[in-house]
């Protein structure tokens, strides 16, 4: 019994938010790492871009709802979700037309493209400062909890609980669906084998008639589409801020790193290890610990390795660590 | 003579943009500008060196200047006798620890012991020195911040001269800034500018966090002033004289005495550094750097310590911009750490740096002016602009008002757009890289 109300603890605590988060991440990392096996460098303005397809789904939302339209249980922003996926891949494409189309067709130094994606990143960031402001917004307007920790507890006559929020359901299926699909993409489909081909060698791809342009376009509109979703996703399940983006550039960078750049199935492993380690570090084992050990041994300690403060460092610590132990990620990337 | 001439064209167009400032707007509003532009400018010196000479991507500018400013609290501000007396010997116990583990920790890696037992011995000193910081830290921390929260609750400094600061401020970032480039310019240049950002990022949240050092988020302010106090300027009898002799207002003129001795102090920072910079550009050690940029290989061939080179680059270069932080905290006189952002901060110094022209001392000069300038012009102009746009819109229009309260941020987007036009059309910058 003692074993089931720590193991609830668990759940509730570190493994139901860690892999909301981590799936938050992976969506996001898979983006990363798409962009970098085919354009073959490190977009900074990765995040602008969640940030931007979350913005453009909030804002439809609030048209739907002033019209009256709601998803019942679920949350609206779900209905706009192929709108706002729409317009970010079109802003991925006139990003790659107008921006690093002529770097590309130059042969820039990879240097040379990361500039530019943060020159990308800075207008992102000022566009969408200027058009819904700086502030905060929630958007998430379905049933909170598909069972709370309450209701867990009557149900099953433990101590402890856990609750299930509905937009951490919605995150955990959507990134098993879509990774599911992209992954049947990239290897089953003639599109995606060709996108492959590019990243594995784009020099033989070229000669079998693969057509660079297409390649690279689809990349961006596939990366604009993950950005969409990851940001979506991220706003239901915590709250929608502009300046949040920025900041989360780090732990899906360090996802993509750590799974190996350029390897999607690193990029969602890496996002799970990175959100749940940051969990695991900053969680307070003190009422867990007091579950599993005798009573004489119970801790008087909050028994935690690093403040919640520092949850953001661990993601970098973990970075770091990969990039001098092992600097190709766990899976070895650089190619799809 | 075709440089120079450049040169002075464009330093001279900065000149009157100010001077035009100063007869629209206010010569206080345009000297205020003026200072932090020269502040900009210093940054953008600093990472210059960096970028220009080595080319390496310092994505951590926020941080470094974040430890100015931390220098700028702990010279100045004075001692707090009663949290020092309640935890202050706790604190220093804990610096010994983290110094002693890691003096064991390099003494452990340096040693000829196997792998299987540094891979035992390394997780154990680290654990160690965790658990004592905690036992011997945590209450003494409890401590501090419990003592008169709301106006104090940290340690506080040395109530030294706060231009002392300026010094430390760039000794601390650079010693900082040799422990990071140890462990990261190994890196592959996008692989080190993501590890210097998230580097800035956690001494970020070490300065909001540990208040007993910085009260974090509760801000220091009161920081004592190099230069005069209005007020006082306004009380002396000399000033007040002064004034009535040439008729100027009294208020207005003693702000403008303070800005111009700020100006006047940073100045001497700047043209400073520009020159030792300069003079290192040209000398031998400067050639060296570039060869070493453009071909790391072949610099190695001739026997160049390219890693030893890009370390000493980089704590320069960082602790230029550590002093820079220093003088941003003292012409502000309070220590904010949520005002450091990388868009404000980072990507904006290499804005400036790459808009004036990588490798280019005059150009960082000329980047850190014009894009601050435009930085803070942004405001009034993006407004001018929204407002002419949503003019047919009637007044109370939810859309106008919306975009008018947010017309302030199109500071990012022009940013944005300065720094792709100039890497598309001008990727040289206003005053390219001699040869």
């Amino acid at each position: 019994m003692d074993f089931l109300n720590a193991l609830a603890l668990i759940t509730n605590y570190i493994l139901l938010p860690g892999f909301t988060y981590g799936s938050q991440l992976a969506l996001g990392a898979l983006g990363v790492t798409l962009i970098y096996a085919v354009l073959r460098f490190s977009n900074f303005a990765h995040g602008e871009l969640m940030s931007f397809g979350a913005m453009i789904c909030i804002l439809f939302t609030w048209l739907g709802q002033s019209y009256g339209i709601n998803f019942g249980v679920l949350p609206t922003a779900l209905i706009f979700l192929p709108i706002a996926i729409g317009f970010t891949a079109l802003y991925c494409f006139f990003i790659e037309k107008f921006v690093f189309a002529y770097y590309r067709r130059k042969k820039s130094d990879p240097i040379i493209f990361l500039i530019a994606s943060i020159g990308v990143m800075f207008f992102t960031a000022g566009l969408i400062r200027f058009i819904i402001g700086p502030s905060d917004q929630n958007f998430n307007d379905g049933v909170r909890f598909i069972f709370n920790v309450r209701e867990f507890k009557a149900f099953t006559g433990l101590d402890e609980g856990f609750g299930l929020k509905t937009s951490q359901a919605i995150t955990i299926l959507t990134t098993i669906i879509l990774c599911s699909i992209l992954f049947v993409f990239l290897n089953k489909t003639r599109t995606g084998k060709s996108m492959r081909a590019f990243s594995d060698n784009e020099d033989l791809a070229l000669l079998s008639g693969i057509d660079p342009n297409k390649v690279v376009l689809l990349t961006w509109v596939i990366a604009g589409g993950l950005a969409t979703f990851a940001g979506v996703l991220y706003g239901l399940d915590k709250i929608y801020k502009p300046f949040i983006f920025l900041q989360m550039l780090l732990p899906i960078f360090s996802a993509a790193i750590v799974g190996g750049v350029g390897n999607p199935i690193g990029a969602v492993v890496g996002g799970y290890v990175i959100a749940l380690s940051e969990l695991f570090v900053t969680f307070a084992y003190r009422k867990v610990l007091a579950y599993l050990l005798p009573e004489s041994m119970e801790p008087s300690g909050m028994m935690q390795f690093l403040s919640t403060d520092y949850k953001f460092a661990v993601s970098f610590i973990i970075l770091v660590i990969v990039l001098i132990v092992r600097p190709t990620g766990i899976f070895r990337g650089k190619t799809i | 003579m075709n440089d120079v001439l450049r040169r002075s064209l464009v330093f001279s167009t900065f000149a009157v943009a100010i001077v035009f400032i100063g007869f629209l707007q206010s010569w206080n509003v345009a000297l205020g500008i003026f200072n932090l532009c020269l502040i900009s400018a210093t940054m953008a010196l600093g990472v210059n060196i960096q970028l220009g000479y080595a080319g390496i991507f310092n994505a951590g500018v926020m941080g470094f200047a974040a430890l100015g400013g931390l220098s700028a609290v702990i010279i100045s501000y004075k001692p707090v006798s009663e949290t020092i007396s309640l935890g202050g010997l706790g604190i220093l116990i804990c610096i010994l620890i983290l110094f002693l583990g890691s003096v064991l920790g390099v003494i452990v890696y340096k040693s000829n012991l196997s792998q299987a037992y540094k891979k035992i011995l390394f997780p154990l000193i680290i654990i160690v020195v965790l658990l004592l910081l905690n036992l011997i830290g945590a209450p003494a921390v409890e401590r501090i911040e419990a003592f008169e929260p709301a106006a104090s609750g940290f340690l506080g400094g040395f109530g030294l001269p706060i231009i002392l600061s300026w010094i430390v401020g760039g000794v601390i970032a650079g010693l900082v800034a040799y422990l990071i480039g140890k462990i990261t310019l190994g890196l592959r240049s996008d692989y080190l500018a993501i590890a210097t950002l998230g580097i800035a990022e956690v001494i970020i949240y070490i300065l909001k966090n540990e208040d007993w050092l910085t009260r974090g988020v509760k801000n220091v302010n009161g920081l004592p002033r190099p230069v005069p106090y209005e007020i006082g300027l306004q009380e002396s009898t000399w000033f007040i004289e002064l004034c009535e002799n040439f008729g100027f207002p009294l208020v207005e003129t003693s702000s403008i005495v303070v800005k111009l001795s700020y100006c006047f102090l940073f100045s001497i920072v700047v043209l400073t550094l520009f020159i030792l910079s300069e003079v290192a550009l040209k000398s031998p050690w400067g050639r060296m750097m570039r060869a070493i940029r453009d071909n790391e290989i072949s610099a190695r061939a001739m026997g160049k310590n390219v890693k030893a080179r890009h370390l000493e680059i980089f704590i320069l270069g960082s602790a230029i911009i550590g002093l820079a932080g220093a003088m941003l905290t003292t012409l502000e006189g309070q220590f904010t750490p949520t005002t450091y952002q990388p868009l404000r901060f980072t990507f904006t110094v290499w804005v400036m740096v790459i808009i004036g022209g990588t490798g280019n001392n005059y150009g960082s000069l000329i980047g850190g002016f014009l894009v601050w300038f435009l930085w803070v012009e942004a405001e009034p102009l993006g407004l001018y602009l929204v407002e002419l746009i949503t003019s047919p819109l009637s007044e109370t229009n939810p859309l106008r008002i919306q975009l008018i309260t947010n017309a302030a941020h199109m500071r990012y987007m022009m940013m944005g757009l300065l720094l792709l036009l100039v890497l598309r059309f001008a990727p040289k910058g206003i005053f390219p890289e001699g040869r």
